[in-house]
């Protein structure tokens, strides 16, 4: 069915970055704001807002029923999630399913089958992908005899975790009790679900992700990687297609297995496999999927010349895969700032407030994905994402190159941002030459703090 | 001294379990500000259409069904005895608790704090609204069954006693 209308359920840089692509396409929006957001850019492009409810997410952003009944109400035929908040929450897709409004993203069964960890992760073994070597540990004995067989250091995850949540380090197998004690309490407070499993840690690793596209019927193609291997305390600030100083052999043997994993669960929309790339042995493990659009989608958008957000909405609508594998092609080099309203000299606690000025770069090769403009506030409920800056040229040193001056040129007052640390980043000769592990931001951070 | 991120949720719900409306918090190179968001404060806006958005390209698709009709929200009441009833979520308005029954109130009526003036429908759910002050009906501002957005003014009642 043609999608005329569609209720956006979320906010910030993302909202704005579908009613753009939904202006392109003809089709009106709808957008659900909580009352903090009710002034901001986003609600000023959208056709239609709607207030769902105070600032506070569980209130508004994350109430299923709520989100449901305005998309029913205002005579939308689809809800898209965004990322963060219920994009990837079966529950939103079951009613959606059962209510007749379209859910832009996977089924809810695909959903919780990427949701739980543990099944993703036999998912991910069924289909021939690595896993870390590792496994669910049900007591303290298990974990042990594990331990001994998989060798330390080891992490300790949440089932039901995300985004480094619930994670623990483990050095030595004596403090294996304690961390696992710790990460199930934790989880259960967090997620609601104490179970956890270990893994080994790899010591030396990369970030890397395979952007994938499903028709849900069996039929997947892949649009090149992303290395997002700068992360603070997992939370990633830089992203960039292709992935430098990536073996051939590797990059192609990372893409098909994204595309084994997504074609065994019959994905459907766009979705991401994100991979850990283990630089010692050369080799590579699965961690997980994404049912969603990414923040960093802009960067394989820039190198392919394939509207995503366009996409999701064609698969949705049932048109399935406008594109075969061989129209995929990748031209040259990408890289994404998450620029954001935190202050990184102070262990970059959030500086929410009022952007009394903000100038945002432009150029030839330069992107600004952003939902603030002088004026804008950044209330203090939501996460500090202000804008993504991303550069794209022919090669990696002019793209590097494009983004300095961008995020030179960049002016924002009235609150801090993370700006100085990603002009950090792009001087430093290790990242110059590409290819840093993830903990190579700990490493400037000892460099700019020394 | 610093704040994180969870320290000040941790503060938002402090606050949100006390009985104040509003916090200050001044500490060493820190000043946060903290309001109860009562929705009773929360003054729903007419909503700005960018130029941009006034211009929107031409629609290939097939013409949508018209959006249901978006009454302007009106501003609260400036009549200091005038108190507004507002919507305390996102739903549907209806006046009386089942279809053909006489409305809960009309305009004329008195009504008490815990007076039921209006039931708004949230996927199936029924959730009552009360008046929350006592005086008489001046106005109903939404007409039934429609959706009617969270802070939206339904009622308007002018203050007694």
């Amino acid at each position: 069915m043609a999608i005329r209308r569609i209720l956006i359920a979320n906010r910030g840089e993302i909202a704005a970055r579908i009613i753009r692509t939904c202006r392109k396409l003809g089709i009106e929006t709808v957008l659900a704001t909580s009352a903090a957001d009710r002034d901001s850019i986003p609600a000023r492009l959208a056709d239609r807002v709607v207030c769902i409810g105070p600032a506070r997410p569980s209130e508004s952003y994350l109430k299923v029923e709520t989100i449901v009944h305005a998309a029913l109400g205002t005579k939308s035929d689809a809800i898209h999630p965004g990322y963060g908040f219920l994009s990837e929450r079966a529950a939103l897709a079951r009613l959606c399913e059962t209510e007749g409004v379209v859910f832009i993203g996977p089924t809810a069964t695909q959903i919780e089958a990427v949701g739980d960890k543990l099944r993703a992760r036999s998912e991910a073994e069924a289909a021939d992908v690595p896993v870390v070597p590792g496994g669910a540990v049900g007591s303290v004995d298990e974990a042990l005899a594990l331990a001994r067989s998989v060798g330390v250091p080891l992490l300790v995850k949440a089932v039901g975790g995300g985004g480094g949540r619930g994670m623990k380090l483990v050095q030595t197998v004596e403090d294996l009790p304690a961390a696992m004690e710790l990460a199930s309490a934790e989880a259960g407070a967090a997620f609601g679900d104490a179970r956890v499993y270990l893994e080994r840690f790899v010591t030396s690793g990369r970030h890397v992700e395979v952007q994938v596209l499903g028709d849900g019927a069996g039929d997947v193609i892949h649009l090149g990687e992303r290395d997002c291997s700068v992360q603070r305390r997992y939370q990633k600030l830089i992203e960039e297609t292709p992935a430098p100083e990536l073996s051939d052999a590797l990059r192609n043997a990372l893409h098909a297995a994204a595309v084994r994993f997504a074609r065994r669960l019959s994905y459907r929309g766009a979705g991401t496999v994100e991979f850990l790339v283990d630089r010692p042995r050369g080799t590579f493990y699965f961690l997980e999927m994404n049912a969603r659009i990414q923040v960093e989608h802009p960067v394989t958008e820039a190198v392919t010349g394939v509207d995503l957000i366009a996409e999701q909405i064609a698969i949705a609508e049932g048109a399935g895969l406008r594109l075969a594998q061989s129209d995929i092609h990748s031209r040259g080099s990408a890289i994404e700032c998450r620029v954001n309203a935190e202050d990184p000299h102070h262990d970059f606690r959030p500086s929410p407030g009022l952007v009394s000025k903000a100038s945002w770069p432009a150029g030839e090769g330069i992107r600004v994905d952003t939902h603030i403009a002088s004026g804008s506030r950044i209330p203090p409920f939501y996460d500090s994402l202000m804008a993504k800056i991303i550069a794209h040229a022919d090669d990696r040193p002019t793209a590097l190159a494009r983004l300095q001056q961008a995020i030179a040129a960049t002016r924002i007052t009235g609150v801090t941002t993370n700006l100085p640390f990603h002009a950090a980043v792009l001087s430093n000769p290790e990242f110059r030459a590409g290819g840093v592990d993830t903990a190579f931001l700990g490493r400037v951070e000892l460099v700019t703090h020394g | 001294m610093s704040l994180t991120a969870a320290d000040v949720a941790e503060i938002m719900r402090l606050l949100e379990q006390s009985s104040f409306d509003e916090l200050t918090l001044e500490m060493e190179g820190i000043k946060l500000s903290l309001r109860r968001g009562a929705p009773g404060a929360a003054r729903t806006e007419s909503v700005l259409v960018s130029p941009a958005a006034a211009a929107a390209p031409p629609t290939l698709a097939p013409a949508p069904t018209p959006m249901p009709a978006q009454v302007p929200t009106k501003s609260a009441s400036t009549d200091p005895d005038v108190q507004d009833v507002v919507a305390p979520l996102l739903g549907t308005f209806y006046r009386s608790p089942k279809p053909g029954a006489p409305p809960f109130v009309e305009v004329g009526a008195t009504v008490a704090e815990d007076t039921v003036v209006a039931i708004i429908e949230v996927m199936k759910l029924m959730n009552t609204v009360r008046a929350g002050v006592r005086g008489t009906v001046v106005e109903i501002l939404p007409v039934d069954g429609a959706l009617v957005e969270y802070g939206e003014p339904l009622l308007r009642v002018r203050k007694s006693g």
